[in-house]
């Protein structure tokens, strides 16, 4: 597949680098040394050149692309480009937008623009919190078959009582299945008679229901949080106030522009909007902001991010999330005492790899960095799972695939040895990168 | 001058023309009851040669100043033009001017306070004309609320224009003129059917008091919240059942109309989405509540008839209709102040209602408990929102400013007949000074003592009645637009 990708910052370039061992990739830049530097790099065409001429784009090969990804940090760039790229040739085009008026928009008439796949990053940001927040103690939510199946990464405490349990022991949920538990650098395919240690990071492919269970579970003293703050009132903010709101949460926000605050306060009925600067102590102790469950940074950059989150926790916060901007970032602030850093950059990367993952891949969700992803697939008649047992497809299927969830007819299905896989069922599956290529073959 | 006179002229013109009609129509139900028609056909004729030529100036847009001057002067023009059948008649106390006026205006403001006690010594196209004027006073309010209080802000009228305008109104209509038509429909269908339904409940045998003359001129007061009735005891004239329908045409006529017209067409959901009616309806429930206690514990009817005569007192009380089914002016001091209360509230704004109305004291309740709220979060930012919508802060201001606006008034009127009864008679203590100040500027109609449900603003000083008929026209057009007419800057560049 010939994929063009128009901005090579830093979601580009993960992009970039996840496909180009599969596939044929252009990268387009304006900036002569990312240009160069990308060609060095990594295994790809990289041009320098403005992605919304039409020139530029003929010049990368747009008559015979398969897709088009536009990936730069300006909205209108990337509608632009994906509105000339339907003028040069035929690619499915991918636009990545900040604002979501321009996803409101496109989601009225999904041919909008020339785009055909829009991702807006600060929504996504804002879901990825979300589901933070609505399982105290997952590090990485995904939702599969449009909400019936729900991915969950969990660190397990050391107090927890989970810990040293076997899987046989910690799985009493039905329709939760472990699918893999990151220890140190290795990932380990658990069996029953695996044992959870402390400081494991689990993977479980479940029913919503079940991964909150199990999220219980593993620390039954957390209950879902009630005190939820958000400090920052951006984009992100007022996405993830909104979503809060959504789910029966009266989260409260700080924004310390007045007019601003007016705006969201008035949007936002269920949420106590708070005019304060973040960072003024009398402000935090008079709110009381160090009984809150769970403290969520959204401000304007990574430091101001970094330092209200510390703060919050110094005065008591239970859990503090912070978003980051710079993708490298996220670990050193997990490392300095942030609970979970959420780089919208990083999750708009997962969100558009996921058309690019063979013909059928519906959903994919990366797991620790990218060692290993889950794939939520829908099964076609050449499928190796057609027709067949889960026992008898497996046998065909590398050991480091496990297969995480059904559902049929937007149904969850409790995977099991002898149950039938049909045409049109939707399979969730873990795998390791290493052996993606075969797996998405076979499924 | 910076106001087009032109403009005001002619509208007023239009008015006093279209007022021929209704004049022509109470001279046609006098040459029925074989009555002189001369009252009413001379100012008739009056309205068309005045009225004619001033409509001939044309129908101008109307500024801002304008739209101001009409809505003031054009209820004190017909306020004067409607005293004229009284005087002409010249029977019993309206055969003086000062009452002639004070009746007039007090139809045409739809209040209902009364100077006549004797209705014996009039005829009965006179006392129609009293509800003609005041069925004229609903309508006209209905659209003037609709087309020119929203337009104007006056102290948050444009909340009634945001519930119904830019949700509502734009959807059933998109020109104002539309919307007054459809609104005058509703409110013209509505005064049918309650005549309607009084003639079939006298066919079954359930109101044999009522006959087509009673029917018509009840309905003419009730959907208006006006209260004018021919009969001395009011609405205890007639049967409980007519009683408990008058009850409910009573509630209807204060109920925005807009809301009226989508329940009418099937949209239920609106109704429970509307803040203001619930607020409206526990405001009524509760007072009845506490009216039929204070009824029930003091003894004063037995368990049902309470019920019956404390709802039917607490709504025409709170809807500002002001009829009557028992001389509640005899009850206990408890019930008697509640009813007093109610007097301050009113129904919802967008009906043909008079007082503060409903929408407003949500406001101030809200925007009270939001101010608590911000005293210990400080740094809260907390709209007011009713049904979801956001109240601004210049709005809430407004209201503040007119609800202390009209607390004020009332207090310095309760005042001024205290001082001038004091002066001149008659013998009147404060509380039924209080009742008459606050049933005249809020256009309720009786009050308690001698301006009671049964009684007369008669025996009221001259100089005391003149003010009152001044505030019932100040009262009724929300007092702002008088304001802003009286200033300096209204005339000056």
């Amino acid at each position: 597949m010939r994929v063009i990708i128009v901005g090579a910052g830093e979601v580009g370039s993960a992009i970039a680098e996840s496909l180009s061992g599969a596939h044929d990739v252009v990268v387009i830049d304006v900036d002569a040394d990312r240009v160069e530097q990308l060609t060095y790099e990594q295994d790809v065409l990289a041009l320098q050149g403005d992605g919304c001429s039409l020139d530029v784009l003929q010049e990368a090969g747009i008559e015979e692309a398969d897709m088009l990804i536009a990936s730069t940090d300006d909205d209108q760039t990337n509608i632009v480009t994906c509105g000339t790229g339907a003028v040069g040739g035929d690619p499915f085009t991918i636009a990545r937008v900040k604002s979501p008026q321009y996803l409101h928009t496109w989601e009225q008439d999904n041919r909008a623009f020339g785009v055909d796949f829009m991702v807006c990053t600060d929504l996504l940001a804002a879901r990825t919190i979300v589901g933070v927040i609505g399982l105290p103690t997952a590090q990485d939510v995904d939702m599969f078959a449009e909400g019936a199946v729900q991915m969950a990464e969990f660190e397990i405490p050391a107090e927890s009582p989970v810990a040293g349990q076997t899987v046989q022991e910690a799985d009493r949920f039905d329709s939760l299945t472990f699918v893999g538990i990151i220890r140190d650098d290795d990932i380990i395919v658990p069996s029953g008679g695996t044992t959870i240690e402390a400081g494991d990071d689990v993977v479980v492919i479940g029913s919503p229901d079940s991964t909150r269970a199990f999220s219980s579970a593993i620390a039954p003293q957390e209950n879902r949080p009630s005190d939820v703050v958000i400090v920052g009132g951006g984009e992100i903010g007022y996405q993830t106030a909104r979503l809060l709101e959504e789910r029966d949460f009266s989260p409260r926000l700080v924004e310390h522009d007045a007019d601003r605050a007016r705006w969201l306060a008035e949007r936002l009925p269920d949420t106590t909007v708070l005019e304060s600067d973040a960072t003024d102590r009398g402000f935090l102790e008079r709110e009381n902001v160090g009984s809150a469950d769970a403290v969520i940074a959204a401000l304007e950059n990574d430091q101001q991010n970094l330092l209200a989150t510390l703060l919050a926790k110094r005065l008591g916060a239970r859990r503090a999330v912070a978003i980051v901007d710079t993708v490298e970032f996220a670990e050193l602030f997990e490392a300095v005492g942030v609970d979970v850093a959420v780089s919208p950059r990083e999750a708009t990367a997962e969100e558009i790899t996921r058309f690019t993952r063979g013909r059928h891949a519906e959903n994919v969700s990366i797991v620790d960095g990218d060692r290993a992803e889950v794939l939520e697939v829908e099964i076609d008649a050449e499928s190796v799972f057609a027709g067949r047992t889960i026992r008898a497809a497996a046998a065909d299927l590398p050991d480091e695939v496990v297969i995480g969830a059904i559902t049929r007819n937007g149904e969850f299905v409790v995977p099991r040895g002898d149950t039938v896989v049909e045409v049109g069922d939707h399979v969730v599956v873990f795998a390791e990168s290493d052996h993606l290529q075969r797996v998405t073959d076979l499924l | 001058m910076r106001v087009d006179a032109r403009a005001v002229g002619g509208l007023a013109g239009t008015v006093l023309a279209l007022l021929a009609a209704p004049l022509a129509a109470t001279a046609g139900v006098a040459l029925w009851f074989g009555e002189s028609m001369v009252p009413f056909l001379l100012p008739a004729a009056g309205c068309l040669l005045v009225g004619g030529p001033l409509t001939r100036l044309g129908h101008r847009q109307l500024g801002l100043r304008e739209a101001y001057l009409v809505v003031a002067t054009v209820w004190l023009l017909v306020g004067v033009v409607g005293a004229v059948p009284f005087l002409l008649a010249g029977e019993g106390a309206l055969a003086s001017p000062i009452n002639a006026l004070f009746e007039s205006m007090s139809g045409i403001t739809t209040t209902g306070a009364t100077v006549i006690l004797d209705f014996g010594a009039y005829s009965r196209s006179v006392l129609l004309w009293r509800g003609v004027l005041q069925w004229l006073g609903g309508l006209g309010i209905l659209i003037l609320a609709v087309a020119l209080l929203s337009e104007l802000r006056v102290a948050g009228a444009q909340l009634m224009e945001r519930e119904s305008q830019t949700q509502d109104l734009t959807k059933l209509t998109p020109k104002i003129r539309e919307t007054a038509r459809l609104l005058g429909t509703l409110y013209l269908a509505l005064t049918a059917l309650q005549v309607l339904v009084l003639l079939g409940l006298r066919t079954v045998g359930l109101a044999p008091e009522v006959d087509l003359y009673a029917a018509v001129a009840h309905a003419l007061t009730t959907v208006s919240t006006a209260g004018f009735s021919p009969r001395p005891e009011s609405l205890g004239a007639f049967s409980p059942t007519v009683q408990w329908v008058v009850t409910l045409f009573m509630l209807l006529g204060a109920t925005n109309f807009v809301l009226m017209y989508h329940v009418a067409q099937g949209d239920l959901a609106r109704l429970r989405n509307s803040e203001e009616f619930r607020f409206y309806l526990s405001v009524v429930g509760g007072a009845t509540t506490l009216v039929v206690g204070f009824l029930v514990v003091d003894g004063t009817y037995p368990a049902l008839d309470a019920l019956r005569h404390g709802l039917f007192q607490v709504v025409s009380i709170v809807t500002t209709t002001g009829y009557a089914t028992v001389n509640f002016d005899s009850w206990s001091v408890g019930a008697k102040h509640v009813l007093f209360l109610c007097m301050f509230m009113g129904g919802m704004a967008g009906s043909t209602t008079c007082s503060i109305k409903t929408v407003r004291w949500l406001v101030v309740l809200k925007a009270t408990r939001r101010d608590l709220f911000t005293e210990i979060h400080p740094d809260a930012v907390s709209p007011v929102r009713v049904s979801g919508v956001v109240v601004d802060e210049g709005t809430v201001r407004d209201i503040y400013g007119y609800v202390l606006l009209t607390l004020v008034l009332f207090a310095l009127t309760t005042v001024a007949i205290v001082v001038d009864a004091a002066r001149e008679g008659p013998d009147i203590g404060e509380f039924d000074a209080m009742g008459a100040a606050a049933a005249t500027f809020l256009n309720v109609g009786p009050a308690f003592g001698i301006a009671g449900p049964f009684g007369s603003y008669e025996p009221f000083a001259p100089l005391t009645k003149v003010l009152l008929t001044v505030l019932m026209w100040v009262g009724r057009i929300e007092t702002i637009p008088v304001l802003v007419v009286l200033t300096r800057s209204f005339w000056r560049s």
